[in-house]
C-alpha cells in the first residue's frame, strides 16, 4: 500500500470525525466553541442558526427614500445601517439581523417580534433630522410637512396653537419669548426647503443656563457649518424649523448669524424634553431617510413545523438514495454511500462553523444537492464498468473511470456554481433572502461534493482494490458488471 | 443496436404537443387572471395574511373588518380543512402601522387569532415591478452565461456553434414546459409566481446543460473512434452509452424531490415541483430533442452540400 494513500484515508476519516463532532446536537465544550477563530470574538459558537422562516419572527425591508437617480453614497448607507443596528440591539432580541441588501436597502430580521408597528418604530422611529426654512411662518410643533428631501408627505393641518417658544442662538443666552406669528399653516402642498440634515451634526450636548433653563448645544461639521453660517446670516429674524421625520419639533427664531458651526437650541424644555430631543438629535441622525418597502412575519409554530417536516423529508430522501446506490452499484455503491454520509456531515458542520443561517429553501437546497451528490459517483462508476466490460484490469479501469468522468463532472459543477452566483446576486438585491439561502447551500454542496464524490470515493475505491482486489475480481457481481 | 435517433419525429411531435399544451395553459391563465402566470405579491405588491381563528369565522365578517380599513375587495379564502379555521386574505398593501389595529379589530369582531401561526407579508408595488425586471434580467443572464459556457467547453469541436444552438433549443423547451406546468397549477391549485419560482427556473436553466454535456462529450469522444460510421450512428451510440447514467442520476434527484414534495413543508412544494418538472424535461430534451436536432442539422447541411456538388 502506498504511503500517501494511507495518509489520504486517515485524513478523510479525521475530517469526517471532526464533522461528526461538530454536528452532534450536544452542548459543546467551551474550547470547541472558541475554535472558529473567524467568528467575532465573544460570539463564537457552533450551533445551527435558523433563519426567520424557521424560528418565526418579523422581517422588514427598508429602502433609502430618495428620488430615483439621486446619488446615494455607500458610507451614508453604512452609517444608517449601523444606527438601525444599534436601535435593534436595544430591543434585546436573540440574534437579530441588520444587513445591507444591495446599494439602497437594509434588511432587518427580528426573531420573536410580532407587531410590525413596534418594529418599524424602533427601526426608523426617530429617523431623520432636518433644519428647514420655515418660509417666514413658524410651524406649530407636531405639524407634518413636506421638505425638499425625501418622499412626499401631506401637510397636516395640525390644529395645535402656534406658539414658537424656542429660539436659536449662537450662544446659550437667556431667551425672550418670540412674538407669536399668526398665519395658520397653509392647507395646500407646500414644500419646505431643507437647509441641513442630521448628517451635518457633529456633536450634541445637554446643558443648563445660569437661569436654570435646559438647552441643547450642538456643533456642526465644517461643511454643514458653512451652509448654516451663510443661511443664518441672510435670514436673521426669520424662523428655522427643527424637523424630525417630517414632524416639526420646534421653530426657533434666528437671532443672529451663527458662524463657526456652534449653536444651541433653547426653549421652555423640561429636563426630560431636553434630554429626549438631545438623544433624538444624536442617535436619530440617520443620514438617509428610510422607508419600509416590505415586511413579513412568520409564526413560530409554522417555522418549527417546517423544520420538522424538512428533516423528515430529507431523511427519507437520503435513505432512498443510499439504498438505490447500494442496490444498483453494490460494492461501489456502498463506498459512494459512505462518501454521501460524509457529504451530509460536512455540509451541516460547515453551516455551524461558518456560520450559515439555515432557511427553508436552504434546507431544500441541501436535500436536493444530496440527491445530486451521487451524480459524480454514477458518472465515474458507469465509466468504470464500461472499461471493466472491455476487459481492462481493475486498477486501470478505476484510473480511466475517474479520469474520463472528470471533465463532465467539472462542467456540470461549474454550471451549477454559475447559477448559484446569479441566484445569490438576485437574492441579495431584493431582500429575497429565501433565494440567497438556497443559492448558498447549493453552492457549498457543489464544492463539498467534489471532495466527497471524487476525492474521498477514489481513495475508498483504491483502498478496496489494493487490499481486496483479487477477491473482488473473482466476484464481479459485487461491482454490478 | 437500438436506434433512438431514428424515431426522432415522434419525439419532436411529442414535444410539440407538450409545448402547445404549455402555451395553452398560459393562455387560459392570461384570459382568467390577466397574466400567463399568476403573479404573487413579490411581483404585484400587496399584502397576504394567513390567520388561524379559535372558532369558525365567517368570510363576510373578515371582509367587513378589512373594508373598514379602506381595504375593499380583499380576497378571503379558507385554507386547509374547515376545523382549522384558517383563512388567507389578500389585499392591496397594508402599512406597518395598520397591521396591529386590523388584527385587534379582527379579534374583537371575528375571534381570537392564534399568534403562533400568524403570518403576513407585505410588498410595495414599486418593489414588485423592480423584482420583475430583475427576474427577467437574471433569467436572460443565466441563459446567456450557460450557453457561453457550453460554447467555451466545446470550442475545439467541429461545429461548436451547432452544439450551442441545440442546447438553447433544449433549454427553451424546458423553460416553456416549466412555465406551462406552473400556469396549469396556477389555474388548478392557485399557485402564484414568487421569488422561489424564479429560483426554480434559474436552477432548471443551470441544469439544462448537465445531460446534454454528457452526451455531447461522448459524441466528441466517439467521432475519432468510429471514423467510418455515419454521424447518426455515432450519435445514437453515444446516447446509448450514456443513457444509463443520465437516468440513474435523474432518478436520485427525483427521489429526494418527491420526498420533499410528499413530506416537506407546504411553502417549498411549488418550488420543488417546478424544479422536478424542469429536470425531467431536461433529461428528456437532452436525449430526445437536443441531440437528435444535431443529427437533423448535420443531415440538412450534408444534403445541401451534396446538392451543391451535383449542381
Amino acid at each position: 500500500m502506498k504511503k500517501s494513500e494511507t495518509w489520504q484515508l486517515v485524513a478523510i476519516i479525521f475530517i469526517a470525525l471532526v464533522a461528526l463532532f461538530v454536528d452532534l446536537n450536544i452542548e459543546h465544550p467551551d474550547w470547541a466553541k472558541n475554535l472558529p477563530f473567524w467568528q467575532p470574538a465573544g460570539q463564537r459558537d457552533i450551533a445551527l442558526r435558523l433563519g426567520l422562516d424557521l424560528q418565526g419572527g418579523l422581517q422588514v425591508l427598508l429602502a433609502a427614500d430618495v428620488p430615483e437617480g439621486q446619488g446615494l453614497d455607500a458610507a451614508s448607507m453604512e452609517t444608517a445601517r449601523r444606527i438601525v443596528e444599534n436601535r435593534v440591539n436595544s430591543l434585546g432580541l436573540t440574534e437579530p439581523v441588520v444587513q445591507a441588501q444591495g446599494e439602497r436597502r437594509i434588511i432587518v430580521e427580528l426573531p420573536g417580534i410580532e407587531n410590525p408597528e413596534q418594529a418599524v418604530e424602533t427601526v426608523k422611529g426617530t429617523a431623520l433630522l432636518e433644519f428647514v426654512d420655515a418660509r417666514g411662518i413658524p410651524l406649530p410643533p407636531g405639524a407634518v410637512i413636506t421638505t425638499t428631501l425625501g418622499g412626499p408627505q401631506g401637510v397636516s393641518p395640525a390644529g395645535s396653537e402656534l406658539t414658537p417658544t424656542t429660539e436659536l442662538s449662537p450662544t446659550a443666552d437667556s431667551t425672550t419669548p418670540a412674538q407669536p406669528a399668526p398665519p395658520p399653516p397653509s392647507s395646500g402642498m407646500v414644500i419646505y426647503e431643507t437647509i441641513i440634515t442630521g448628517a451635518g451634526l457633529k456633536n450634541v450636548g445637554l446643558d443648563r443656563t445660569q437661569q436654570g433653563e435646559y438647552i441643547i448645544p450642538f456643533e456642526l461639521n465644517p461643511d454643514a457649518a458653512q451652509v448654516f453660517a451663510d443661511y443664518t446670516a441672510s435670514h436673521v429674524g426669520q424662523y428655522l424649523c427643527i424637523v424630525l421625520d417630517k414632524t416639526v419639533i420646534s421653530c426657533p427664531t434666528i437671532r443672529e448669524p451663527i458662524p463657526g458651526g456652534r449653536g444651541s437650541i433653547s426653549g421652555k424644555f423640561t429636563y426630560n424634553d431636553a434630554r429626549q430631543l438631545a438623544v433624538q438629535l444624536r442617535y436619530g441622525a440617520l443620514p438617509i431617510p428610510l422607508r419600509v418597502e416590505s415586511f413579513n412575519r412568520i409564526g413560530a409554530t409554522l417555522g418549527a413545523e417546517s423544520v420538522q417536516k424538512s428533516v423528515h423529508a430529507g431523511v427519507i430522501g437520503l435513505i432512498i438514495v443510499l439504498l438505490f446506490m447500494l442496490i444498483y452499484y453494490r460494492l461501489l455503491g456502498g463506498l459512494a454511500d459512505v462518501a454521501l454520509v460524509i457529504y451530509v456531515l460536512l455540509n451541516l458542520a460547515l453551516y455551524k462553523l461558518a456560520p450559515i443561517t439555515l432557511t427553508l429553501p436552504g434546507i431544500a437546497g441541501l436535500i436536493l444537492s444530496a440527491g445530486m451528490a451521487v451524480d459524480a459517483n454514477i458518472l465515474i462508476f458507469e465509466r468504470m464498468k464500461e472499461e471493466l466490460r472491455r476487459g481492462r484490469k481493475m486498477m486501470t479501469a478505476i484510473e480511466i473511470g475517474f479520469k474520463r468522468a472528470w471533465p463532465s463532472i467539472r462542467d456540470g459543477q461549474l454550471s451549477t456554481l454559475i447559477i448559484c452566483v446569479i441566484l445569490f446576486f438576485f437574492g441579495t438585491n431584493f431582500g429575497a433572502s429565501v433565494v440567497k439561502g438556497f443559492a448558498i447551500t447549493l453552492a457549498i454542496g457543489t464544492v463539498i461534493n467534489v471532495f466527497t464524490a471524487v476525492f474521498a470515493t477514489r481513495v475508498f475505491v483504491q483502498q478496496v482494490a489494493i487490499s481486496a482486489g483479487q477477491w473482488v475480481s473473482e466476484h464481479m457481481w459485487l461491482l454490478g458488471v | 443496436m437500438f436506434n433512438i435517433v431514428e424515431k426522432r419525429r415522434w419525439y419532436f411531435l411529442f414535444s410539440s404537443i407538450l409545448i402547445v399544451l404549455s402555451i395553452a395553459a398560459m393562455a387560459v391563465s392570461a384570459v382568467k387572471f390577466g397574466q400567463p402566470l399568476r403573479l404573487g405579491i413579490d411581483f404585484t405588491g400587496g399584502s397576504i395574511f394567513v390567520l388561524q381563528f379559535d372558532q369558525p369565522a365567517s368570510e363576510d365578517d373578515i371582509r367587513t373588518v378589512f373594508a373598514d380599513y379602506g381595504l375593499e375587495g380583499a380576497i378571503v379564502q379558507p385554507v386547509g380543512s374547515p376545523e382549522e379555521h384558517t383563512w388567507q386574505i389578500r389585499t392591496r398593501e397594508v402599512t406597518a402601522s395598520e397591521v396591529g389595529s386590523i388584527l385587534n379589530a379582527l379579534e374583537e369582531r371575528v375571534g381570537e387569532i392564534d399568534r403562533d401561526t400568524l403570518t403576513f407579508d407585505t410588498v410595495e408595488p414599486a418593489v414588485g415591478s423592480e423584482v420583475t425586471h430583475a427576474a427577467a434580467l437574471a433569467i436572460a443572464v443565466a441563459a446567456f452565461i450557460i450557453v457561453a459556457f457550453m460554447w467555451f467547453s466545446f470550442r475545439r469541436v467541429p461545429n461548436a456553434f451547432r452544439y450551442g444552438v441545440c442546447t438553447i433549443a433544449g433549454m427553451l423547451h424546458n423553460l416553456i414546459v416549466s412555465f406551462g406546468f406552473y400556469a396549469l397549477m396556477g389555474i388548478l391549485a392557485g399557485w402564484e409566481m414568487d421569488a422561489l419560482f424564479l429560483t426554480a427556473i434559474l436552477t432548471v436553466i443551470g441544469f439544462s446543460v448537465q445531460d446534454v454535456i454528457v452526451v455531447f462529450d461522448r459524441i466528441r469522444e466517439n467521432i475519432p473512434r468510429h471514423k467510418t460510421e455515419p454521424f447518426e450512428r455515432v450519435v445514437n451510440r453515444s446516447i446509448l452509452e450514456t443513457i444509463h447514467r443520465s437516468l440513474a442520476t435523474q432518478l436520485n434527484a427525483m427521489f429526494v424531490m418527491i420526498a420533499v414534495i410528499l413530506f416537506g413543508g407546504t411553502t417549498v412544494k411549488p418550488f420543488i415541483a417546478t424544479m422536478l418538472v424542469g429536470m425531467v424535461s431536461e433529461t428528456y430534451s437532452a436525449i430526445f430533442i437536443a441531440v437528435p436536432l444535431l443529427v437533423v442539422w448535420e443531415k440538412v447541411v450534408a444534403r445541401r452540400t451534396v446538392a451543391r456538388a451535383t449542381a
